[in-house]
């Protein structure tokens, strides 16, 4: 597990190492700040989401509710 | 060519021109009033009055079915529909020192049937159906000068055999030049598991009278009202998070959590058969360890095509690793008009208290045979759509948004379901 762990964090490392970042001014933000390229899950998404969690073993790392709830069903 | 010649000269020209025309200073406060622009003194703001920002309505139609119910001990119906719906209003407001408040109020209301529910008593005489509601507040306070913010949250949920209460602590900052983004986010759920058993299984201290306990609330029987006690599940969840603009066209986003749960962890009514026929309810560890990592990576490449990514790693202390994929590629029809269809890969190991119907032994000291925690891999695809035109959708100025959602998922245990939603955005 711990080897895994090291490896995905090397591959986000590295991920993040090959494009050096830029110093952006704002008009230069204008793609970025599209609503289409927001870093998060969407507002639709959110019971599709839950009955995922509830189905999987798998849980968190989204933004997401980590606890509560039941999905007894 | 001299056409080309002369249209770079020109737009050199224009562009000496503007750029002269920033030298100059600002005289628009020494000239007489004209026009109907007034110049903003923007030193005396008074703290601005609470209004609503935005009202999203989110609702949701989902319909499964499979053969491995847990409440049968990982065969029998998996049916289950629900509707969903939540509504989450967002009031706005500056104080006294210009910073930014936030109070975000939600409520959700949850109408479910699921087959496998009435075979909580051995006969299927249980009630197929419950209702959950969920309310939430949160609010944040945001200096966008320093781009620092930070917030508290609280959370409910409630349903016949199940309560959960939960509370939040987050902050965010900023980086100097406003690229990146640190979050950090501290959960607490505190919650009750009613110890409602299989009708077979019910310990006879735990009712009054003889009782056919159900999931959704129904006691039948002979009338007599059950007395049924709850057990503590706790979760206590640190997560971080850390987004940078890479360029002027890719975007990532690195987060991580930290869970861990004490407690009643497995469900009451979770039926397991040994190999020697005899059944019994589910019994899980009391602690729970999970760390999922992940990152998103979002890039808009050309004029209206946006790749959205996602991956995340999992494992926790019972023994399941999993590893989630998603690829989402908004297509932008024209700048407030796009599709986005969408596939997503998901697999896990088992976890090791996992074995199939009849296949535990009697002497095993953990056992479940909940699918949830059998090895398994998922494909789920479909695809969203997404109105934003800025007269309002369908000419209604108050509806800035309207996103339509439709989705099939499939698990190699045999589960299949879908599930359509739309989510409305007032302003």
């Amino acid at each position: 597990m711990i080897k895994q762990l090291i490896f995905v964090s090397c591959c986000c490392l590295l991920m993040a190492s090959i494009t050096s970042c830029v110093h952006l001014k704002e008009y230069q933000k204008s793609r970025l700040n599209d609503s289409e390229m927001i870093l998060a899950n969407r507002k639709v998404e959110k019971n599709e989401l839950n009955f995922q969690s509830y189905r999987e073993a798998a849980s968190g790392a989204n933004a997401g509710k980590t606890g509560g709830g039941c999905g007894c069903n | 060519m001299r056409k080309i010649f002369l249209s770079v000269v020109g737009f050199s020209l224009i562009c000496r021109m503007s750029a002269h025309a920033q030298i100059k200073p600002d005289t628009s406060f020494n000239k007489s009033k004209f026009s109907l622009y007034e110049p903003v003194d923007t030193s005396s703001y008074n703290a601005r009055a609470l209004r609503v920002d935005e009202i999203d309505f989110v609702s949701s139609y989902y319909n499964q079915n499979g053969n491995h119910s847990a409440v049968t001990g990982g065969i029998g119906t998996e049916k289950v529909t629900d509707i969903a719906t939540g509504l989450t209003l967002n009031l706005v407001w500056l104080n006294q020192a210009m910073n930014k408040n936030t109070l975000a109020i939600g409520f959700g209301f949850d109408y479910h049937t699921a087959a496998s529910q009435a075979f909580v008593s051995k006969t299927g005489a249980s009630s197929p159906d419950g209702t959950r509601i969920y309310p939430s507040v949160d609010w944040t306070v945001e200096n966008e000068k320093k781009g620092l913010s930070f917030g508290i949250g609280t959370y409910y949920s409630g349903e016949y055999n199940y309560q959960s209460l939960g509370a939040d602590l987050h902050f965010s900052q900023k980086t100097k030049d406003k690229s990146g983004e640190f979050t950090a986010k501290l959960q607490g759920y505190f919650d009750q598991v009613k110890l409602i058993y299989p009708s077979e299984l019910i310990p006879n201290s735990t009712t009054v009278g003889t009782v056919v306990t159900s999931a959704s609330g129904t006691v039948g029987g002979h009338g007599g009202k059950a007395s049924i006690p709850s057990s503590p599940r706790n979760t206590y969840a640190a997560s971080f998070s850390y987004s940078q603009m890479i360029n002027s066209r890719l975007q990532v986003a690195f987060m991580g959590d930290l869970v861990t749960q004490n407690g009643y962890l497995g469900l009451p009514f979770h039926r397991v058969y040994f190999t020697n026929g005899k059944d019994t309810v589910e019994r899980l560890p009391s602690s729970r360890f999970k760390i999922p990592v992940g990152f998103r990576l979002n890039y808009f490449a050309g004029d209206n095509i946006i790749f959205r990514t996602y991956y995340r790693y999992y494992a926790d202390n019972w023994g399941t690793k999993a590893s989630t994929a998603n690829l989402e590629i908004a297509y932008k029809l024209s700048p407030f008009f796009s599709l986005s269809p969408f596939y997503r890969f998901y697999t896990q190991t088992a976890a090791k208290y996992f074995a199939p119907y009849g296949t535990h032994a009697p002497t095993d000291q953990y056992y479940t045979s909940n699918y949830e925690y059998a090895q398994f891999q998922s494909n789920f695809y479909g695809i969203g759509l997404r109105l934003a035109p800025p007269k309002g959708v369908f000419g209604w100025q108050n509806l800035h948004d309207l996103e339509l959602r439709y989705g099939h998922y499939t698990q190699t245990t045999g589960l299949a379901s879908d599930v359509i939603s739309v989510n409305l955005g007032f302003k």
